[in-house]
């Protein structure tokens, strides 16, 4: 029998379509149907300048702007030689973990209830919600935060920000210790995550598998350790891994990354470095407000870049980013002019979702909600 | 600080493994190559990128195990009009490589890259409905984001940003 799961789902999060061949409860064959939510944001951008691409990029991954932000930022500062100054990249790290523990709170409590589990889905997002209010202090949005500029950062942090993020810093891994509680020696969860969905590592490196997932089957990569960018090499952190393969194995790493972002941000907080927040590139970089008022220079270079946009010297970059997904990469090709000739997001869950058959065909139905719960996927990036 | 310039000449770059490997098995494979902003581009020859993937994967100087992804750019009105580009990335030896096959409009058709890594699938499948560049050889080409009964190819550049009217 052909079985149609989704597009309106609620396991499937968000678009995903589903097209399940069974035999009693059993799946045969399992095919992933996906362009539901494509937006063309590929086109629209080759269409916008370079800084008017930023909003643009948090729509893409919607459960972390940040990461898209940070990756697209960095494309563009290499292929225009920017150096980026200390205090701006350390609090790009603090807000990408921070962007990490938020994504990660959003799958944990989803993916928990897919299989059951509601209290977890009501304790993760109180603690989403307190993030989601620190991004909103320094942002001015709850989750477009659009906060990261070619350059640098839109704005300084507000006043008692650093205070706001210590004091959640410090309770958060007791929450850590709750959500623990109820699942990780819960025999109902074992049941139905351990030994569920196995993948092994050279199928997954084969199927470009990463982030999590693919750590969850024991390859021990992470970007943010072994290609490090935006000074994440000043920072000490673990990368868990485990080597089982299966939902359970994911689902460790995930939780144990979540102390480890933890860590990092309290590491960012002790070692914030006074300075500037924006790079010396007056033609790139938009002037502070006040100079704008008072220099002429600083008033033309405003008027220059809002309405010409700024030039970008002819080349191509890929950058690539850890997101809690696995690797977000950004392609840009320019031709030189103020408007990007390419640009191709390398979206993880793509790569991901094409696992979903290795991991499901020969088990059960309800096993497949596991399955698409432990890969965390999010259909704007597969879509874009 | 400005980037360091391209390095564009062969020779220097003989050093790079991965240029030495496919310089190594056929001279021919390597049509040209470019080092800029730190990173390695190399132009393969069409018909050879399948068997420079399979080098390039099981070679143990190389070991670019890990394929991130697979793109196109559109160059028109300029001939060879496509550049499909493959990002390579060696999870031991912590390295990126970009192999790029270039493609006139005339008959936009290679080889698919599936054999040697199943996860090019719906790179490929996004290649081909997005640029209309068509993969032999691949298991299931066909549209993945843009409905089934769609007309042309969106992101090539003769293809208006707000669409057909």
């Amino acid at each position: 029998m052909i079985l149609n799961m989704g597009p309106q789902h609620p396991s499937t999060h968000g678009v995903l379509r589903v097209i399940l061949e069974i035999d009693g409860e059993n799946v045969v064959r399992i095919m992933p149907d996906i362009g539901y939510l494509h937006t063309g944001i590929e086109k629209t951008c080759e269409a916008k300048f370079y800084q008017q691409v930023v909003p643009l990029t948090d729509r893409i991954d919607y459960l972390c702007p940040l990461t898209n932000n940070l990756c697209y930022a960095l494309a563009v500062e290499k292929l225009l030689g920017l150096e980026i100054p200390p205090k701006a990249q350390w609090l790009r790290v603090l807000l990408n973990e921070l962007t990490r523990i938020n994504s990660h709170l959003v799958w944990l409590g989803t993916h928990a209830l897919d299989i059951g589990a509601m209290t977890v889905f009501l304790y993760c997002f109180r603690e989403r919600e307190d993030i989601l209010r620190l991004f909103e202090m320094v942002s001015g949005q709850r989750m477009m935060t659009s906060y990261f500029r070619v350059g640098g950062l839109a704005l300084e942090p507000p006043l008692g920000f650093f205070e706001k993020v210590r004091e959640f810093a410090s309770r958060f891994p007791a929450k850590v210790d709750e959500y623990e509680n109820l699942l990780t020696g819960n025999p109902i969860w074992g049941m139905r995550t351990k030994g569920v969905a196995r993948i092994t590592a050279e199928d997954a490196l084969a199927l470009g598998v990463s982030g999590p997932t693919l750590r969850g089957s024991g390859v021990d990569f992470d970007l943010r350790r072994d290609m490090p960018y935006s000074g994440y090499d000043n920072f000490k952190f673990a990368v868990p891994i485990a080597t089982e393969g299966d939902v359970f194995a994911r689902y460790i790493c995930r939780v144990q990354e979540l102390r480890e972002s933890n860590a990092i941000v309290q590491q960012a907080l002790d070692g914030m470095p006074e300075g500037p927040i924006k790079a010396d590139a007056p033609k790139v970089v938009l002037p502070d407000r006040e100079k704008m008022k008072t220099q002429m220079e600083a008033l033309i270079y405003h008027f220059k870049i809002i309405t010409e946009g700024f030039a970008v010297p002819e080349g191509e970059v890929y950058q690539a980013v850890e997101s809690p997904r696995g690797e977000m990469g950004y392609y840009v090709v320019s031709d030189g002019t103020a408007k990007p000739y390419r640009l191709h997001m390398r979206a993880a869950c793509l790569a991901n979702l094409q696992a979903l058959p290795t991991m499901c065909e020969g088990r059960l139905i309800a096993d497949v909600v596991a399955a698409i719960g432990s890969i965390d996927i999010v259909l704007g990036e597969i879509d874009r | 600080m400005p980037p360091a310039p391209a390095i564009t000449d062969i020779e220097q770059l003989k050093g790079h493994p991965a240029i030495a490997k496919l310089l190594a098995w056929k001279p021919a494979v390597v049509e040209a190559a470019r080092f800029d902003h730190d990173e390695m581009t190399i132009y393969v020859e069409r018909s050879s990128i399948g068997e420079a993937c399979t080098l390039l994967r099981d070679n143990p100087e190389c070991a670019f195990n890990f394929l991130a992804d697979v793109t196109c750019v559109d160059w028109y009105p300029r001939e060879p009009r496509f550049e499909v580009v493959y990002h390579l990335l060696s999870i031991p030896k912590k390295e990126r490589v970009r192999l790029k096959v270039r493609l006139d409009s005339g008959s936009p058709t290679l080889d698919s890259v599936t054999p040697v890594w199943p996860g090019a699938n719906y790179f490929e499948r996004e290649v081909f409905d997005l640029f209309g560049v068509r993969f032999t050889g691949h298991p299931y080409l066909r549209r993945i984001q843009m409905p089934e009964d769609w007309e042309g190819h969106p992101l090539r550049k003769d293809y208006p940003v707000e669409g057909y009217r």
